[in-house]
């Protein structure tokens, strides 16, 4: 926070003084409600952070050489709570699936029952982790693509505190029992109202930084931050428009009712997936891969055509999770249909991704790192081609309300989303802190096998059950009637949910050894000799007609 | 010449900017805006009660505890779900939940149609400790909400609240919240008369958890799971066949 101007410190200062009279307002209007123990937290984050900034607010004002390099002090931070937050997540996740194998695991308490601790393991991964890689990512690729810096030293830091203090206020809220039960937007009204704030303000700092760039075109990657930027921005909103019982209430009641609010909540809950976890996570794709193979991408037009037909077929798709309900027939056909059309992009882009290897294979076997983006884009390829499958409706009969559903969703999240993030952060780390190479390439080598050998394991066990299951449902004796009551299914599925939970630590623990690696690159390897004079931003102007090409 | 006019594009942010937003507004306006001509997504039903303070309480006990990441409320029009739950789900019996609670996973059973399937001293056991009554099942035990006192003072509010966004609740009915909360988890007292007069005959007034001396979360709870189902008949009187699933045997 060093590069903070006297003039922005004094304005951080204001901000969180502010903030900690909010935390006061609402500990205080909520004293007979959870919203008071949130008053809390808001008060005590900001008090903190206020506490970090007057540490610094005497010191010497910041070197005016400074906007000649890029500001990767944000980054930097981002990185830390990304890794924070995938271990939390992910601890939470393990949890929960042992739950569901041993379930006296809560050990009969409310704040760590199976209902509580789910959503915290999703918000934490979604939202903590991929959230927080991706605003780091963004903030680095925004500026090397642009060769620009970072316009101003104060709004990286608000949007990404900002949104932390979203994260902690959802997760620390099931634990205490605050939830809208949107699945995937579960936090209440105010974090919600923050959350819309801290991401205005992350677009403007993303449109003013494009604004900056001293390279004429804008690099895919941006195109993909921007759509998921956008595109969250509006189905958060349209999602979570609710009105609290009071302004002394954590709960409130959404303004959209059944059938209406299961179409909203589904074309959210699809949506987050396309724009949160496929296109912000592509544009790292797009700038990692080709930075780490040291080779360009293979088509420019297949991007193009990718890029658009994401973000126009996507949008469509929300309904195919609403089949055979009481969701208009139409509907649930119109999302089938658009569900199926989304591989042609989807396959465009993994394609895309796999063809930029052509003549780096050999890296792939080779680069533990390039192997993590590589193995990404492949389980981008074979969940979006299971989606598409998952989305057909007879296939859906079978597999809806079942683990094959949790299987898909894992086969993306592990395989692709949680592997292109530390396929990027293993690119990034030693980039930004200036040092050679990570601590130990044996380590990364060791994560990669572990979230391997983890996302096959869990991805076979929920196959297994989830088709399983759904036969069992629907399987008649010869007389005519059901074959298996419920409880006979729930029986032939707690082999797998052991398997499962063993598939998921393994995940987790590589995530404990990708956090150790990087710390002590960090700590321990060597600054990398000599200025490296192409990763600082360009000056003077721009050059007429100059790198028609993408930059890097 | 598409290339060429994408590389125009891509040289101005604004110009991107409103391309991403149109491109992705289509199909969220097409599939969602006709949703609001209520008459043909929502079918009529007469009879449909809205829920009590006391069961809109435990539904909000049912949303804290995230009972619904692994339990359905939706019976699909597949034959299977109807043989295994009851007559398939119709728009008119979520017409007021705020939100719905239809589920996407079913690590439990289905619970459209709960209500009155099992007593209340079942529910009240099995939510105790869900092993007493099913040794197989691996659901989490919620043994403190017979003793947790349900909040009462608030229920007019939330009420109120309800009816702000659509569910035709009186003046009265928010005036008597908390006394209707209590009256329908106390059948012998006197406020239990109103509760019926203002909410209906077919309300089940009862002791749920079977202690009247106080209303405690698990009475609210129980509540709710025994008006599952059980707003409106519609669903019964409905004549349409359920879909035939592709049935692997034939």
């Amino acid at each position: 926070m060093g590069q903070l101007t006297t003039r922005e410190r004094e304005l951080a200062a204001a901000i969180l003084v502010a903030l900690a009279v909010v935390g006061i307002a609402m500990a205080a209007a909520g004293r007979a409600d959870p919203l008071g123990v949130h008053g809390a937290i808001v008060l005590l984050y900001s008090m903190v952070l206020l506490f970090l900034i007057m540490s610094t607010s005497f010191g010497p004002a910041p070197d005016p050489s400074r906007v000649s390099r890029y500001y990767d002090d944000p980054i930097k931070v981002g990185v830390a709570f990304t890794l924070f937050w995938a271990i939390f997540g992910m601890f939470f996740g393990v949890w929960a699936a042992a739950q569901l194998a041993w379930p006296s695991l809560n050990f009969d308490t409310a704040w760590a029952s199976f209902g509580r601790i789910r959503p915290a393991h999703t918000t934490g991964v979604i939202f903590g982790f991929g959230g927080n890689a991706l605003i780091s990512t963004s903030f680095h690729v925004v500026q090397r693509t642009s060769r620009a810096r970072l316009p101003d030293q104060l709004s990286p830091w608000f949007v990404l505190f900002g949104y932390n203090l979203f994260c902690i206020l959802a997760v620390t809220g099931y634990f205490i029992g605050v939830t809208q039960s949107k699945e995937y937007a579960e936090a209440e009204w105010y974090a919600d109202l923050w959350l819309v704030i801290v991401w205005v303000t992350y677009f403007v700092l993303y449109i003013r930084t494009l604004a900056r760039r001293r390279e004429p075109h804008i690099y895919v990657a941006n195109w993909y931050y921007m759509a998921f930027i956008l595109v969250v921005a509006i189905l958060h909103i349209i999602n979570n428009l609710t009105i609290p019982v009071s302004l002394g209430h954590a709960k409130s009641y959404t303004i959209w009712a059944g059938v209406q609010d299961s179409m909203v909540q589904w074309w959210y809950g699809h949506n987050a997936v396309a724009f949160f976890l496929t296109a912000g996570f592509l544009a790292m794709l797009y700038y990692y891969l080709p930075k780490r193979a040291e080779r360009p991408i293979f088509s420019y037009r297949l991007s193009i055509l990718s890029f658009w037909g994401i973000t126009f077929f996507y949008m469509w798709a929300g309904s195919h999770h609403l089949h055979y309900t009481a969701l208009p027939h139409w509907v649930q056909n119109l999302g089938m249909t658009f569900s199926v059309m989304l591989l042609v992009p989807s396959w465009a882009s993994a394609g895309n991704a796999l063809l930029t290897l052509n003549g780096a294979w050999h890296k792939v076997r080779d680069d533990a790192t390039l192997r993590f983006i590589m193995m990404a884009a492949f389980f981008y390829g074979l969940s979006t081609f299971e989606g598409s499958f998952l989305a057909v409706r007879p296939v859906n009969s079978l597999s809806h309300y079942t683990d094959w559903t949790v299987g898909h969703v894992h086969a993306g999240a592990l395989g692709w989303v949680a592997l292109i993030t530390y396929g990027s952060l293993y690119t990034l780390v030693p980039a930004i802190w200036k040092r050679e190479r990570m601590y130990s390439a044996a380590l990364v080598e060791v994560h990669f096998w572990l979230a391997f050998a983890g996302t096959v394991i869990y991805v076979f066990a929920m196959w297994n059950s989830g088709i399983i299951q759904g036969l069992m449902w629907r399987t008649y004796t010869e007389e005519g009637t059901l074959s298996y009551s419920f409880v006979d299914s729930l029986l032939a599925m707690y082999p797998y949910y052991i398997a499962r939970a063993f598939g998921g630590l393994l995940f987790l623990i590589g995530a404990v050894v990708a956090t150790y690696n990087i710390w002590m690159t960090v700590r321990g390897v060597p600054v990398a000799g000599g200025e490296r004079h192409d990763d600082i931003p360009l000056a003077g102007p721009l050059p007429e007609g100059a790198a028609t090409r993408p930059a890097e | 010449m598409p290339e060429l006019l994408h590389r125009k594009l891509e040289r101005t942010a604004i110009g991107f900017v409103l391309a991403i937003i149109v491109a992705a507004s289509v199909g969220g306006i097409v599939e969602i805006a006709p949703l609001f001509t209520i008459d043909e997504t929502v079918e009529n039903a007469d009879d449909m009660r809205l829920y009590t303070p006391l069961e809109l309480a435990g539904r909000n006990i049912y949303i804290r505890e995230g009972c619904y990441a692994c339990h359905s409320q939706m019976i699909r029009t597949l034959r299977d779900d109807v043989e295994r739950y009851g007559p398939f789900s119709l728009a008119v019996e979520s017409r007021y939940d705020h939100p719905m609670l239809w589920g996407s996973k079913r690590t439990g059973p289905d619970l459209a149609r709960v209500g009155g399937k099992y007593s209340d001293f079942w529910h009240v056991a099995h939510l105790t400790n869900p092993r007493d009554v099913v040794p197989e099942s691996n659901m989490p035990a919620y043994p403190w909400l017979a003793r947790t006192p349900l909040r009462l003072d608030d229920l007019g509010s939330h009420l109120r609240t309800q009816r702000s966004v659509g569910v035709p609740y009186t003046d009265e009915m928010i005036d008597n919240a908390a006394r209707d909360a209590f009256g329908q988890a106390v059948p012998d007292s006197q406020q239990a008369s109103g509760v019926t007069e203002r909410y209906g005959e077919e309300t089940q007034v009862s002791a749920f958890d079977g202690v009247t001396t106080r209303v405690t979360e698990m009475d609210a709870l129980v509540a709710y799971l025994q008006v599952l189902g059980r707003l409106t008949k519609a669903a019964y009187r409905n004549t349409a066949a359920p879909e035939q699933p592709p049935n692997p045997n034939d």
